[in-house]
């Protein structure tokens, strides 16, 4: 894998909150069509270091690259233009649009026969098509609307029975799959998952977890947030284990399973102390 | 000369000094309950005509004065928290800002009522002589200013570091949950600090009273933007801030009316205001980089399903409105009508920038009068056709008021509010002392009639029909705009604008478009407007038209276009069929919009 070309690539990668460092000089290669997956405890800036690759927040230092272009301090807008889709850890759907629509939204870069490439007067120019609607126009949304029905298919009959239905009507868990259907609508190269199986039972688990690995098999790359250490386990080509900020371990999943540090940061100081006494004694 | 810059500057002083009185209330407020309450400014009318009774019909001493100020003031910020607010508390986040705004309006209206619109006159009761200070001179009404101002200051930290409900109000201000589960009863923290802010806005009211020795039911829109000003500038919630920036707008006010004269004074406040709220929206002692947002899960407007109108319902109501004149009903009811599509076309602008896009904007009357104005005068100076000229007015509206409110695009909630009603009051500012185009105070009369195709609209059935076939127009086209992806991107933006920017919708161009589009219909009503009553000036299109607007779209559901219309047509046609008294409506409005925000905050037809 590692000799393959790189995607995404972010180089002491650093974000600091008052005196709290939440994202500690990270250094993180993902090649093309693999998958990591970062864990680590609450608080250990999984989620901070996703808002700093998409945009929403930027580095106090380092740097992000994406396909050989540095990308650090883009606007989330301009991010989703170059293909980088991702989920959020609360679910932020758009309440009180459809469900059609929320995953319309995430072909909204995608849009090409509505918004002109002009400058200056693009705007203008999309609000007056908006108002006409030529049949290019229509064509390209009817054929978007095809392409979103094909991708809540993937979810089975979770979201198409209740594709008219507003966002906020919908369970927890198929606020996520909508969440995931809008980042796939966006055609992504990099997909960014943050918790997409929080809050679902072990069946439901199951089901994301086979999207998840089918959305591999077809070579989509993946930064994956994740809790659920068996899941991570099976999809993941590596593994980061984040704890106050920074990197502690990194390789395979079954080798950073056992590091000594990771057991430390899951379970806490005092007791990987008192199980170094044991074992010294 | 140096004499009179130290009075300026003493003058700035004080004047900062009264308002902090008011900054201070509402930093405590925002605070404990992240709310900007713009009904701040009517308790501190409430306050100046209660002392005005006080002094007036009880001739009580200063002192005494002083206290049933004060004690009377808190006791209403009490009602309005118990009333008005604490219902709220587990609503959508633009609840308790509609809900403080129509507090605001009820409690003017109340005060007009009772005591009638004209001015009154309000003696200090101090002895009037002045000491020289330096080059410059000092008042005993200065002087109990500076001193109300620093006792309670005073009083304000002692009670903030060393009483325990105190100490309470500062832990709910920085961790609302936190403080809940330590057992902090936050009702009682918000009390608290409802009766403190009233208490001080209500002095404040009395001791500006005095020191210009008038007052009048202007005061109170003045007050709550003069406060949220020095508020903002301070840093919301920042109660020291709050201080330094009311004496920073004293001054900058004090100076720029030394050196342009009295009729720029809130020109500068508003200025300050949104050069502040573009460069440092979160004052100018807050650290410049902020954490990232806090995901804000909850929406912003209240989710509803919205009522389905059948179309053959809606043509039969469009061709029973059609032929209205038809029938035998009075010049009067016609006119009314008319009223009501002029109203209709402000809020079918408002609830697509309110509802459908989230930018809930306080200063949209200001979008009319830019019509009007350009209307007007292009077929006074340059003979345009009436036509050409009222779209000419929308044209100009929605350029003008789309690049006005571009800087605020990237505030949120309620700084848009405060952004767009500084906004509405920099347009009115500007029409009045920029006389060599728009005739200043005077305002603009023999503005050409209503005409179409050179045939003049004189009678009042043409008058009908052509308004409300405009309206009808435009109401399609938002309708046709709603169905298409503008209307799915301006939704998203306002459930969350976070998510919508990560997939690649720039706030900027959308909220562009959606002030582009309703800047136009807005400004097409106002330059009708401007036809029709052949005469405007800089206060024909002001706040109250704005809040009614607002009202309008509450009722008919944000973003609802049919809920636009049957709005309007309640609002205006329901008092004419009751026959209510003119001076009861606007009472009767803002009663309306408070029900509604407590009992059905989607509206009569939903939200969209």
């Amino acid at each position: 894998m590692a000799e393959q070309h790189t995607m995404l690539s972010l180089r002491g990668l650093t974000r600091r909150f008052g005196g709290l460092t939440a994202v500690d000089a990270i250094d993180l290669d993902l090649a093309k069509g693999e998958l990591i997956s970062i864990i680590g405890p609450n608080g250990a800036g999984k989620t901070t270091l996703f808002n700093l690759v998409t945009g929403l927040d930027r580095p106090d230092a380092g740097h992000v690259s994406f396909e050989g272009q540095d990308i650090t301090g883009f606007s989330p807008e301009r991010l989703a233009g170059q293909g980088i889709a991702r989920t959020f850890q609360l679910g932020r759907v758009f309440g009180n649009l459809s469900v059609m629509d929320n995953v319309l939204i995430g072909a909204h870069t995608r849009l090409r026969a509505v918004k002109p490439a002009v400058p200056v007067i693009g705007p203008l120019l999309e609000l007056g098509l908006a108002l006409l609607r030529p049949s290019s126009v229509r064509d390209e949304e009817e054929r978007l609307r095809e392409e979103v029905k094909a991708i809540l298919a993937r979810f089975g009959e979770r979201l198409l029975p209740r594709i008219d239905q507003p966002a906020y009507s919908l369970s927890y868990a198929n606020r996520r799959r909508v969440e995931i259907a809008r980042a796939l609508a966006l055609g992504p190269r990099l997909l960014l998952l943050d918790e997409p199986t929080a809050g679902m039972n072990p069946t439901e688990t199951a089901e994301m977890q086979g999207l998840v690995a089918e959305l591999k098999a077809e070579g989509l790359t993946i930064l994956l947030i994740e809790h659920k250490l068996e899941m991570v386990m099976r999809l993941s080509d590596r593994v980061i284990v984040m704890d106050e900020g920074k990197k502690i371990a990194e390789g395979p999943g079954e080798q950073v399973r056992g590091d000594p540090k990771v057991i430390e940061a899951y379970l806490g100081h005092g007791l990987s102390g008192a199980a170094e006494q044991e074992s010294a004694a | 000369m140096m004499s009179s810059w130290l009075d300026y500057t003493i003058n700035g002083l004080i004047v900062g000094n009264v308002y902090a009185l008011v900054a201070v209330g509402l930093a405590l407020i925002f605070g404990v309950s992240r709310l900007i309450n713009f009904a701040q400014g009517s308790i501190y009318l409430v306050g100046a005509y209660i002392g005005w009774v006080a002094v007036v019909q009880l001739h009580t001493p200063l002192p005494l004065t002083i206290i049933i100020v004060a004690a009377a003031s808190a006791l209403v910020g009490l009602i309005i928290e118990r009333f008005g607010l604490r219902p709220l508390q587990n609503s959508v986040r633009i609840a308790p800002l509609l809900a403080t705004i129509g507090i605001s309006f009820v409690l003017d209206q109340l005060v007009m009522l009772t005591f009638s619109p004209n001015p009154r006159a309000l003696p200090s009761q101090l002895p009037d002589v002045r000491f020289q200070v330096g080059g410059g001179t000092i008042g005993p009404l200065d002087l109990l200013i500076a001193g109300v101002g620093l006792t309670s200051a005073l009083l304000l930290f002692v009670f903030l570091r060393y009483s325990k409900l105190g100490w309470a109000v500062r832990a709910t201000a920085q961790d609302r949950d936190a403080a809940m589960q330590m057992g902090v009863d936050v009702n009682r923290v918000n009390q608290a600090v409802f009766g403190i802010a009233a208490a001080l806005g209500g002095v404040s009211g009395l001791l500006v009273g005095m020191y210009y020795n008038q007052i009048d039911t202007a005061m109170s829109l003045q007050a709550t933007l003069k406060g949220v000003v020095a508020e903002v500038v301070g840093g919301a919630g920042n109660v020291p801030g709050a201080v330094i920036g009311s004496l920073l707008l004293g001054l900058v006010e004090s100076y720029g009316v030394a050196v342009f004269g009295t009729s720029y004074r809130n020109l500068f406040a508003f200025l300050l205001l949104v050069v502040v709220l573009v460069l440092r929206p979160n004052g100018l002692f807050a650290s410049a980089r902020q954490g990232p947002p806090e995901p804000l899960t909850g929406t912003f407007i209240a989710p509803s399903r919205p009522v389905r109108i059948p179309r053959w319902a809606l043509l039969v109501a469009a061709a029973i409105f059609a032929i209205l004149p038809f029938f035998p009903v009075s010049f009067y009811v016609l006119q009314t009508m008319i009223n009501a599509w002029l109203l209709g076309m402000l809020a079918l602008s408002l609830t697509l920038v309110a509802g459908t896009i989230g930018q809930v904007s306080l200063g949209h009357a200001a979008l009319l009068a830019i019509g009007a104005y350009t209307s007007a005068l292009l077929s006074l100076t340059f003979s345009a056709p009436v036509g050409v000229a009222i779209i000419g007015g929308g044209l100009m509206s929605a350029a003008l008021g789309t690049a006005l409110i571009s800087p605020s695009f990237r505030l949120r909630g309620h700084y848009v509010s405060i952004a767009t009603l500084a906004i509405g009051e920099i347009v009115s500012l500007v029409i009045l002392n920029w006389e060599s185009v728009t005739r200043g105070p005077i305002g603009i009369s023999g503005i050409p009639p209503l005409s179409l195709f050179g045939y003049e609209l004189v009678s009042p059935t043409s008058i009908y029909w052509f308004s409300f076939i405009v309206m009808v127009v435009l109401a399609l086209l938002q309708a046709r705009l709603l169905g298409s992806h503008l209307g799915r991107s301006f939704r998203a933006i306002r459930d969350d604008d976070i998510a919508a920017r990560a997939y690649g919708l720039s706030l900027n161009r959308y909220k562009s478009l959606a002030f582009i589009f309703g800047g136009f219909a807005a400004g097409i009503s106002g330059g009708i407007a401007a036809h029709l009553y052949s005469y405007i000036n800089h206060e024909t299109f002001n706040t109250q038209q704005s809040i009614l607007a607002l009202t309008v779209v509450i009722l008919g559901g944000l973003g609802n276009v049919v809920g636009a219309i049957v709005g309007a047509v309640a609002l205006v046609g329901l008092p004419e069929v009751f026959r209510v008294a003119a001076e009861y409506r606007i009472l009767i409005y803002g009663i309306v919009l408070l029900l509604l925000v407590r009992f059905r905050p989607q509206g009569l037809l939903g939200t969209m």
